[in-house]
């Protein structure tokens, strides 16, 4: 009896791996095939001068020691990481104050879920549409300089795009407007997670609720938000629509905007395989090991 | 005793006072969540010549003649605009369907069956859920032009079926949602294990198939890095690549117009999703959070 019951179970259990086919099939073909010949590329000199293909010609490790050499990769990776930071600093110190207030039942907010409607509504927007609506708003001639003019704020048109700084601020507070709302969302979720005796007791013993937050919530918050710094940190890495549309693929001024994914795209484009490859591996071993680590805080929290 | 009321009506100040500031700091983060599309949607009923007067706050009676210049492609340089809604369209509305139903199924498979590499898998399939499709976007341009699908939709939809992120919430979702007791039941049935799928597990999933059908479909919408590099003809690029053509052209001598009725355009059918759905979006913003 048992073992023909265990025989069947078998029989089921084979239908896991038939359902997992069409996972690994498209999985092998479509990531891990190109993954392998990215990596593959990397060590081979193979581009486009004009209309003489060169290579593609052995060169070992040649590729990777060019991209650090030329200061290219470390350029466009400081200004990947300065306008992530720009926009990160804001977004979660927003996003933690609304979140606190959100889930704080002594406030009792009302009309919570149009202000949460509201402020997730930037993330659903066409990256691309975005900022070439942004581009248009801080023209010379455009409404922001009409506006801040007419105030009085202003005697002439600020030039935004041709400052770096103010470039980069643009790109900063374009993914704070994105991702803020993401983020205030995912912090809510956490604090509600959290145990309100907690936070009564705190009220007993005379804790006012700053203190509350500093003491309870902050700690008690403390992997939810390394999970939201590195998750964003791994996006801020993948930066490309924004600047990209804002600045017309040139990354101006002076290339201060332009990002890591906009310089391979460059490569893509001019069909420079080698160089292309050689900046793609290391963003996937830049990328793989932030992973890791959230992978370790997800499977802590799912034990 | 004096002292205990005197704390009780400070604080109810304070709270009264605090909950003034949290409607006073929402109020004002709205306005800046909102404010750039109340632009855009003024500007785009003005003319050009209006525009470049300056802004001024009431919308103007331009937006019919804007709309008609640019379906009718009277710009300097025509935008297929037609063509790019259908495109998008069609490439996110298969992604989405795609992408939910084979998720369902992988997450059907480590959910409900016990089979020797089910530990390996679903390690497996939790560490490449970070890596960035864009690093392997070199590797992925060569696979597509030698199987010969440059300029196909193919590569922009199939991929969708290996998607971690929505295997991982359709996973989470099982867990509450699908007691394995009723497999069983329907096994004793007599049902075939695909049938089971199929007539019972996918019905079972319709919320969370919903809300990863929306999301699938809007980062379908909006995605422009893999189309870019994938549609070349005119007639079968996307939006976003219609907006990025529109940036490069020489914008100055461009209707200004038509551009912001060009950005409504692209952006509208999301807005109109999102207004109807929007408590279902968010809910699945904080539900695929709680564990994720």
């Amino acid at each position: 009896m048992k073992s023909m019951r265990r025989g069947k179970v078998v029989r089921y259990n084979k239908w896991g791996y038939i359902f997992l086919t069409p996972f690994i099939l498209v999985y092998l073909v479509f990531q891990f095939i190109p993954l392998v010949s990215t990596i593959y590329n990397s060590f081979f000199e193979n581009y486009r001068s004009g209309l003489t293909q060169i290579g593609p010609n052995f060169l070992g490790l040649e590729n990777y020691k060019t991209i650090f050499s030329n200061g290219d990769i470390l350029t466009y990776g400081k200004n990947t990481i300065i306008m992530w930071v720009m926009g990160f600093v804001p977004q979660i110190i927003v996003s933690l104050l609304l979140a606190a207030w959100f889930s704080n039942p002594s406030l009792r907010l009302k009309g919570q879920r149009f202000f949460k409607t509201v402020i997730y509504l930037p993330n659903l927007i066409m990256a691309s549409a975005f900022a070439m609506l942004f581009f248009t708003l801080f023209s010379d001639g455009g409404p922001v300089n009409s506006i801040l003019m007419q105030v009085g704020i202003l005697d002439q048109p600020y030039k935004f795009m041709s400052s770096i700084w103010s470039t980069r601020t643009l790109v900063a507070f374009m993914n704070f407007l994105m991702w803020f709302g993401n983020t205030t969302i995912l912090l809510m979720a956490g604090m509600m997670g959290i145990d309100t005796a907690l936070f009564e007791a705190a009220e007993v013993d005379g804790a006012t609720s700053t203190q509350a937050f500093f003491k309870i919530t902050l700690p008690l918050l403390r992997p939810i938000l390394v999970y939201v710094m590195i998750t964003s940190l791994i996006g801020g890495l993948q930066m490309f629509d924004v600047p990209q549309i804002l600045t017309n693929a040139t990354g101006d001024p002076m290339r201060s905007t332009m990002t890591l994914i906009m310089y391979l795209n460059k490569h893509l484009y001019s069909k420079n395989y080698g160089l292309g490859g050689a900046l793609s591996v290391v963003m996937f071993v830049v990328t793989g090991i932030l992973s890791m680590i959230v992978y370790k805080f997800t499977n802590k929290k799912m034990d | 005793m004096r002292k205990e009321k005197e704390t009780g009506v400070k604080k109810g100040i304070n709270i009264k006072a605090r909950r003034a500031i949290a409607y006073l700091v929402l109020v004002l983060i709205s306005v800046l969540c909102l404010f750039w599309f109340y632009v855009l949607f003024i500007n785009a009923t003005r003319s050009h010549a209006e525009l470049t007067k300056g802004f001024t706050p009431v919308p103007g009676g331009n937006l019919w003649i804007n709309w008609k210049n640019l379906s009718a492609g009277r710009a300097a340089s025509a935008l297929p605009i037609w063509y790019g809604l259908f495109n998008s369209f069609f490439i996110a509305t298969f992604s989405a369907a795609l992408c939910t139903y084979f998720s369902t199924m992988t997450a059907y498979a480590i959910h409900a069956y016990e089979f020797q590499l089910k530990k390996f898998m679903f390690t497996f399939i939790l560490m490449i859920m970070m890596i960035p499709t864009q690093v392997t976007a070199l590797g992925f341009l060569q696979l597509v032009g030698k199987m010969n699908l440059d300029d196909s939709f193919i590569p922009l939809i199939i991929p969708s079926i290996a998607s971690p992120v929505t295997f991982f919430y359709m996973k989470q979702y099982m867990e509450s949602a699908l007691p394995l007791s009723l497999i069983e039941a329907a096994r004793i049935d007599g049902s075939g294990e695909f049938r089971t799928f199929n007539s019972i597990v996918i019905p079972l999933m319709k919320p969370a198939i919903a809300v990863q059908a929306i999301f699938t479909f809007v980062t379908s919408w909006n995605n422009y890095f893999t189309p870019a590099l994938i549609l070349h003809t005119d007639r079968k690029k996307t939006l976003p690549i219609l907006i990025a053509q529109l940036r490069s052209t020489d914008w100055l001598k461009f209707d200004m117009g038509q551009v912001y009725v060009m950005i409504v355009f692209s952006i509208l059918p999301i807005i109109v999703i999102y207004v109807f759905l929007s408590k279902y979006i968010v809910q699945g913003v904080a539900m695929g959070s709680v564990k994720g």
